[in-house]
């Protein structure tokens, strides 16, 4: 006990002395909050957009009203000629070109199907699948109305829509990018911040000769990498209680569950990532390696772990690879208790999950640190 | 009796072997100079000992408790010394012993005392705000010993302990060596310095990882088979050169300093006279010089 106290006295110190790691540390949460919360959108809307209208007529301005309506789509260009089209998407200035073939009134008045080209620029998916269903949306619409138009003419009766699908997007029904980002980010920020720290640590006390000094000493392997790694457990709930005030603040992120049970498991998330840290510590030997390895953790989390992707779209593999990462289960807790509001009846996989990676972890790490003084 | 016994210790790293076949005795209450060129195996010795490293053959035992088994159980009755600082540079003269005190499970008060004292002894008492990284070279490897004997382990192994530190430091550090030895701590001292071996009760010289000679100073001079003279002159190595070509009789010839040392049989002697050469008493130095070469040809035979 005396051991454990006198080390974690002296990391406290060597922490309050370090003053820009620690500044770091606290400011480095909230600049990454702001900057991918606002900058961050998934749902790509205000495409640049070039038209090429031919028809010239009263439909077809009507079309490209409906289409600018949808808010996906800013017609920003109009063009001349095909090659106009090839240009302003080719120089990325437009993203979407349409085009309007000169009999589109005619076609529709004679009750033939009227061709409009929307040409996507592809080389970016995620724009090229937003401006595809919107302009599929916007097709059928039109078509329907047009539809209804000539049944009503024809039988003087008004029709309803066979089907009626009504959507309800739960959870987060106005789809604000941030109540989905926050959470993330937040989860993001403890990964790289706990990994680095504790990556660094025990291979900095080698490569300044403390360490040796240290092993000489009655201290216990148990009580070394504990006293790692309770000192930034404080650090990361210090994190993370200045990424969730950033959220409520800044971003009007609601928390629906309990913010109890938000803290307590967050807890284990940081003790997983301080432990990886400890991990990569005894398998390093220099502060370079630490630092490269933890690298290595950080793309996998940021891709595999469902923050960005989503993991249902991932071949096999890859989804298991992502149940190797800490970050995949705090993801789902976090969004499970901020924007579900659930509790441990649904989240005791994800707890359990995080409670054998820590065992796992720390254990290989113990084993590691004694063969590495050998 | 012994509170160091080592018996047939190895140490390899891969093909190379750092320690071959080490075995020595350290008298309780002695200290014990282990003197040899870089890289010849005193640190890499020392190390196994603290259980730094495990041996790869042999066995030891530091008061009674084996080396390769009880290494937690010696932890506590050892103090250790490296030859580069080891303490928290980032944190202060008081920071740093109140960690080892903590590290050694010291009682408050007892420990406070102790701590006390350990200032008194590296005369640091009023750099005791001072961080470690600002101390001097003396200064610092005062504190580092401070740190290692906190918790009056019975024996002290010191890995070059004066390495990089100005005269009048090392100086005042002999003088605290001597004064524990003098209570009873058993000390165990890796130096490439002559001068300092000279302080020791025995001494165990060491090259490329053998145990080549060990015994007190006085004794070890005596095992100089011959007479050494000593020849002024500014230019050693046109003398040396000139000795070889006139083909005067002698047992070894090396410079040493400003001067040229020659060991010869008592009956060629005269041979020498129109040099200027003189008698002197060999020092360690000689005594070293001598068994390397010798053990150098016999590795060769």
């Amino acid at each position: 006990m005396n051991r454990l106290k006198a080390l974690l006295i002296k990391e406290f110190i060597q922490m309050r002395r370090d003053r820009l790691t620690f500044v770091m540390m606290i400011v480095f949460p909230i600049l990454q909050l702001l900057v991918f919360g606002f900058a961050i959108n998934t749902d790509v809307k205000h495409l640049p957009t070039i038209v090429f209208d031919q028809a010239l007529s009263q439909d077809s301005r009507d079309f490209q009203a409906s289409l600018a309506a949808s808010g996906y789509f800013d017609f920003i260009y109009t063009g001349n000629n095909y090659q106009q089209v090839t240009d302003n998407l080719q120089s990325g200035r437009a993203k979407v070109g349409i085009i309007i073939p000169p009999d589109f009134s005619e076609n529709i008045k004679h009750g033939h199907s009227s061709t409009v080209q929307v040409i996507v620029d592809a080389s970016d998916s995620m724009t090229a699948s937003s401006a595809i269903s919107a302009a599929q949306m916007v097709g059928q619409l039109k078509s329907q109305e047009v539809l209804l138009n000539r049944l009503r003419g024809y039988s003087g009766k008004s029709f309803d829509m066979p089907y009626d699908v009504r959507i309800r997007p739960w959870y987060n029904p106005d789809f604000v990018s941030a109540f989905y980002m926050v959470p993330g980010i937040l989860g993001i920020i403890l990964t790289m911040t706990m990994v680095m720290i504790t990556s660094m640590a025990i291979v900095r006390e080698q490569e300044h000769g403390t360490l040796e000094q240290l092993i000489v000493t009655p201290l216990k392997t148990h009580e070394l990498i504990l006293g790692k790694i309770i000192p930034y457990v404080f650090v990361g709930y210090a994190q993370a209680t200045v990424a969730l005030l950033v959220g409520i603040l800044v971003f009007d992120l609601p928390i629906k569950g309990s913010l109890g049970l938000l803290y307590g498991l967050t807890s284990l998330f940081i003790i997983a990532s301080l432990s990886l840290g400890v991990l990569i510590s005894t398998l390093s030997k220099t502060q370079m390696q630490a630092m490269q390895m933890s690298f290595f953790i950080f793309l996998p989390s940021i891709l595999l772990s469902g923050f960005m992707f989503p993991r249902e779209a991932m071949p096999l593999v890859f989804n298991w690879l992502g149940n190797l990462l800490p970050l995949t289960f705090y993801l789902q807790i976090l969004r499970g208790i901020i924007l579900k509001g659930v509790g441990l009846s649904v989240l005791w996989t994800q707890v359990l999950a995080l409670i054998v990676f820590i065992s796992v972890v720390l254990t290989i790490s113990i084993i590691k640190f004694q063969k590495k003084i050998a | 009796m012994y509170a160091v016994e080592v018996t047939n210790l190895s140490r390899r790293f891969g093909e190379f072997t750092a320690v071959d076949n080490i075995s020595l005795k350290v008298k309780t209450g002695s200290i014990y100079g282990f003197l040899g060129p870089n890289g010849s195996g005193k640190s890499t010795t020392i190390r196994m000992l603290c259980g730094l490293l495990t041996p790869t053959a042999g066995s030891g035992t530091i008061l009674g408790l084996d080396i390769a088994k009880n290494t937690e159980a010696i932890k506590h009755k050892i103090g250790y010394m490296s030859q580069k600082f080891s303490l928290y540079d980032d944190l202060t003269v008081i920071e740093n012993l109140n960690f080892y005190a903590g590290m050694y499970s010291l009682p408050r008060v007892n420990g406070k005392q102790r701590i006390q004292e350990m200032l008194a002894l590296a005369g640091l008492e009023n750099r005791q705000h001072q961080l470690a990284a600002n101390l001097s070279g003396g200064f610092k490897q005062r504190l580092a010993l401070g740190c290692a004997i906190l918790h009056n382990p019975p024996i002290l192994f010191l890995d070059e302990p004066t390495g990089g530190v100005d005269p009048k430091s090392r100086r005042m550090f002999w003088d605290i060596i001597y004064n524990l030895s003098q209570q009873g701590t058993t000390i165990m001292v890796t130096t490439h310095f002559m001068d300092e071996a000279e302080h020791c009760d025995e001494i165990g010289f060491i090259y490329n990882g053998k145990l080549i000679a060990t015994g007190p100073p006085s004794q070890l001079k005596t095992a100089l088979p011959g007479t050494l003279l000593e020849i002024p002159n500014s230019k050693p190595m046109e003398l040396l050169t000139t000795i070889q070509t006139k083909q005067l009789p002698h047992l070894d010839l090396y410079p040493f300093g400003a001067m040229l040392h020659v060991l010869v049989t008592p009956d060629n002697i005269q041979a020498y006279t129109a040099l200027r050469a003189k008698i002197i008493a060999p020092s360690l130095e000689d005594v070293f010089v001598y068994l390397v070469k010798t053990h150098r040809e016999e590795d060769l035979a």
